[in-house]
């Protein structure tokens, strides 16, 4: 049977595709979204969790369209490219615990990869420590991958449980479009809202849907992956993502500089915090856990979309994550760590090792 | 004869790691891999170019692709 070529794929598409959502999400920031926060898949599963009641941090309660877009965009990509299959069961537990501690890493730092390349691109230099954590963590995860490391392998599933993760994530949004925000309100039916701070800023509900399901479809596609990036660069010299991932900074920076976002320095930049220490600190252990389960927080969800329930378990992980984050004092604000932060991060830390370390197998196979 | 390596069921490093692993090891020959979704197709593909192999053939059985890898 002939192979379908994949122009998204291609140096050409991931180039594309980056460029696609670094104008995006610097444009998002102009209609309404946080600073420097125009996608941040970690803040955005945090904001979720909150609107659902999970935490009941305040300022961060809103059940952002666009990770809804995500998964439905990247569900209908492979759906229409034949590329739709359900799998699951390669060390599910291990995944759910990877995914609470790239959650707990990123909001030590204040953002995913996703954020740590849009924050750099909105001037914040406070990125560099967490870009450079990042890259540390990813580092040592391709050293247990050197050394045998694997979760096992997956199995086949019928459509049924593949499609679980897209259905949840329509329940989302019909709970979204049922209970509108209502100003001035904390409260929208079942739905918390926030009516200051981050969580009260964003963008129209039909364009953050759109741009959603616009990148959910593209990066599906393209395969892109902050991790993959870093990790492939590392471990085998390959430029293909990273050269999306230096688009997607490229396109957010000059987007930046045309709309005024642009602001370079280190102290009052938004949602951020200048402790160098723990924001290197907390995008290692995020880095780690990504790469121990094979994707950074968007290609989790792009691969949920595609029917793997792995993907979807680490998603259900990261937003568990934010709610324990939230509600132990783990998570940073701009006034610098949680009471808690710099435990949550050396515990997780030691939680990511134990479970490179005891998953390594002599032979690949 | 061709080697064979079987990565149905493993993600992205895992695929590349292995046929790499063995493309180093055999230095020349030909070498098939077994992958089950597109992704480790085109990374595997991509990969095997820059160590310089050839692609002979990808073929497509069910849900799973043969990729086959040779260099002289």
């Amino acid at each position: 049977m002939e192979v379908r070529k994949n122009f998204f794929a291609t140096s050409t598409g991931i180039i594309g595709v980056g460029l696609i959502i670094g104008v995006l999400a610097a444009l998002l920031q102009k209609w309404g979204n946080p600073g420097n926060m125009g996608i941040c898949v970690a803040c955005f599963e945090r904001d979720i969790a909150g609107s659902l009641g999970l935490h009941r941090a305040d300022v961060v309660q809103y059940l952002r369209p666009e990770i809804l877009g995500f998964v439905l965009g990247a569900f209908l990509a492979a759906l229409f490219f034949g590329e739709f299959k359900p799998r699951s069961g390669s060390a599910p537990l291990a995944r759910f615990v990877l995914g609470m501690c790239a959650m707990i890493g990123a909001l030590v730092f204040l953002g995913c990869p996703w954020r740590a390349v849009l924050r750099l691109a909105g001037g914040d230099g406070n990125a560099i420590f967490g870009l450079a954590g990042l890259a540390a963590g990813v580092g040592i995860g391709t050293v247990f991958y050197r050394s045998g490391y694997t979760l096992g392998r997956t199995s086949k599933y019928g459509y049924g449980i593949g499609i679980l993760m897209p259905i949840l994530i329509v329940g989302l949004l019909v709970l979204r479009l049922i209970d509108q925000p209502l100003a001035g309100e904390a409260k929208s039916g079942v739905l918390f809202y926030s009516i200051k701070g981050p969580g009260s800023q964003y963008a129209p509900l039909v364009i953050s849907i759109a741009v959603g399901l616009l990148v959910g479809f593209v990066a599906q596609r393209s395969r892109f992956c902050t991790m993959g990036a870093l990790r492939d660069l590392i471990l085998f010299r390959h430029w293909h993502l990273f050269s999306g991932m230096l688009a997607l900074l490229a396109a957010a920076w000059v987007t930046n500089l045309v709309v005024g976002q642009f602001h370079p320095g280190f102290a009052g930049q938004p949602v951020a915090h200048t402790q160098s220490l723990w924001n290197f600190s907390g995008m290692v252990v995020a880095g780690l856990a990504f790469a121990l389960a094979g994707g950074c927080p968007g290609r989790q969800l792009f691969m949920s979309g595609e029917g793997d329930g792995d993907a979807a378990i680490f998603v259900l992980g990261m937003i568990t994550g934010a709610a324990f984050a939230h509600n132990f004092g783990l998570a940073s604000s701009p006034a610098g760590v949680g009471p808690n932060g710099v435990a949550a991060v050396v515990i997780s830390l030691l939680a990511c090792l134990f479970i490179g370390y005891t998953n390594i197998q002599r032979e690949n196979a | 004869m061709a080697e064979i390596v079987d990565a149905r069921g493993l993600s992205c490093p895992q695929p590349v790691l292995m046929a790499m692993s063995m493309m180093k090891e055999l230095g020349e020959g030909q070498i098939e891999v077994m992958v089950d979704n597109e992704v480790s197709r085109e990374n595997v593909t991509r990969a095997a170019t820059g160590q310089g192999w050839e692609i002979a053939e990808v073929r497509q059985e069910a849900d799973d692709y043969r990729i086959i890898l040779k260099k002289q």
